[in-house]
């Protein structure tokens, strides 16, 4: 057996085979179930998108490295779900694309954090986590609030992730800039579009307070209230198991 | 290849080659490496026929202990209920009154209520239930929707202003912003609003006061209470308690009579059992002050 080992040694490209062929284990056994992926993962039938609004939130909290110190990944142990919720299941990152479901929790996890606590707690906490949480050690994300929105390319943002999978129509790639200023105006002509394509569930309200002006902090917020809240499906096996 | 040649100080082989007189040894690798190498693949194998571990195209191989990380979580849980059993079936059978005259069971209820309030109510309430600005002190006597456990209790399940279908819902209009109240009109109201919860403040001229009165009378009694005292169906505040949510300074009732308020509390009904609402209604009742 050792003997095979020195004779390969001696042949530079028998070993470069050899070590592509066992180095290939590794990558195999990780990618070779993502050709069944659709075959293995939940279905989620009634899964929604992400408006272009929390498309530009998911990505400031990208931007901001949110996911350094929190996760979304609520994993199967007891304390985990006695705590978060159900534990999180592939497809509810179905539309993540890159996902974020972090390794680290200075902070909790997110992963059901969508409806937990109020808007104005959301805007409060992000202004200066200090003024609602005295212990938190969270940066304070001021300029939120006073950083208008860029929506000029949300529609580039929105082919990306078709290109990658998610189904938006061409009409919700045309009209991503609007919908964005529509979902936190719910009094402005644009709310009713969002409204149309993207549901009737689609959050429309000022996430930061303010319907006139759409800032980085509508985003971030109307990201974060729809984390866990784009599908169902993770709360019915729970639901189940308890009958 | 060189020939093999031994060396004859350390009995190892030699590579064959040769510089200078200088002859490396081919030492072999310890042997202990080669009993851990063998160990772990031994693990491995042992491993592979006992848990899940290959791909499979749409399967995988389930292994002979049959193991499954979701019904493993479903389990403990399961199992953890049981434990708890014989005091949780006690505060899902009991009223809220037996409840709180058992010393064993309320000691239960402090402990887990503490940490499901921890987790849930303290982003808002604060860690000991003191509140914040927006966010009410629960160690109050003051109620804006009742201070009973049952009423508390509700509270939690349909949350205020919330998404829930039967919601709790208080919505105080924006007398200022929507042309309801002028803006010396306004100053009345205030100065009477103040003069309600602290009659000693000096600084209220008493024609404003009683300016402000009627005003009050006519577009804030409907739902605060000809006696300003407030009213629970509604959840309108008590205004003549020292209690305020967002500041009872002459600023903010300004700010809040101009905007109106609409404070939003979540619906919990599907994030807690009703049993985990149960014990935060009666440990919330449990974290009250009296009166200073």
């Amino acid at each position: 057996m050792f003997g095979f080992h020195y004779r390969l040694e001696r042949k530079a490209i028998g070993l470069v085979l050899a070590i592509i062929g066992v180095a290939s284990i590794g990558g195999i056994v990780e990618i070779a179930p993502l050709f069944t992926i659709h075959q293995t993962v939940e279905d989620a039938p009634d899964m929604r998108v992400y408006t272009p609004l929390e498309l530009a939130g998911r990505n400031i909290y990208i931007r901001e490295g949110c996911y350094a110190c929190h996760s979304q990944m609520i994993r199967t142990l007891r304390d985990e779900v006695e705590r978060y919720g159900p534990y999180s299941l592939a497809v509810e990152s179905k539309y993540d694309h890159p996902m974020l479901w972090g390794s680290k929790r200075t902070g909790p996890d997110l992963a059901r954090i969508g409806n937990k606590y109020s808007d104005e707690w959301q805007v409060e906490h992000l202004n200066n986590p200090r003024d609602v949480v005295p212990e938190s050690v969270m940066p304070a994300y001021t300029w939120l609030l006073r950083t208008k929105l860029r929506t000029d390319d949300l529609s580039n943002h929105l082919r990306a992730q078709r290109t990658v999978g998610v189904p938006y129509t061409d009409d919700m790639i045309a009209n991503a800039a609007a919908d964005a200023y529509g979902q936190a105006a719910p009094d402005s002509p644009q709310a009713d579009g969002v409204v149309t394509r993207y549901g009737k569930a689609t959050t429309v309200r000022p996430f930061d307070g303010r319907p006139d002006e759409l800032t980085e902090m509508d985003a971030l917020v109307a990201y974060l209230q729809i984390l866990g809240r784009l599908t169902d499906a993770a709360h019915k096996p729970i639901a189940s198991a308890e009958k | 290849m060189a020939k093999e040649e031994r060396d004859p100080h350390t009995g190892y082989l030699t590579t064959g080659h040769e510089w200078n007189g200088i002859i490396e040894l081919n030492t072999p690798v310890p042997r202990i490496i080669y009993f851990f190498l063998g160990a772990a693949f031994l693990f491995s194998v042992v491993y592979w026929i006992l848990m899940p571990t290959w791909p499979l195209g749409t399967t995988y191989t389930k292994g002979l202990l049959d193991s499954d990380q979701r019904a493993y979580v479903d389990n403990t849980i399961k199992q953890a209920a049981l434990q708890r059993a014989d005091w949780t079936a006690r505060i899902e059978k009991e009223n809220y009154a037996d409840i709180q005259k058992d010393p064993r069971l309320m000691e239960v209820v402090r402990e887990t209520g503490r940490a499901l309030f921890g987790d849930n109510c303290a982003a808002c309430h604060g860690r000991e239930a003191q509140g914040g600005k927006g966010f009410p002190n629960l160690t109050t006597q003051s109620w804006l929707w009742g201070g009973t456990p049952d009423a508390i209790a509700e509270t939690i399940r349909v949350g205020i202003n919330s998404a829930h279908p039967e919601t709790r819902t208080s919505q105080m209009p924006a007398f200022g912003h929507d042309g309801m109240l002028k803006s010396n009109e306004i100053d009345n109201v205030v100065a009477f609003v103040r003069s309600l919860s602290n009659p000693s403040t000096k600084d209220l001229p008493a024609a404003k006061v009683a300016a402000g009165k009627t005003l009050f009378a006519a577009n804030c009694a409907a739902c605060h209470g000809e006696d300003a005292k407030g009213n629970s169906e509604v959840g309108a505040p008590n205004l003549t308690d020292p209690f305020w949510i967002y500041g009872g300074d002459a600023q903010t009732i300004e700010t809040t009579v101009w905007g109106g308020r609409q404070g939003h509390m979540p619906t919990w009904e599907s994030r807690l059992s009703a049993l985990d609402r149960k014990i935060l209604a009666l440990y919330i009742v449990g974290l009250r002050k009296p009166n200073p």
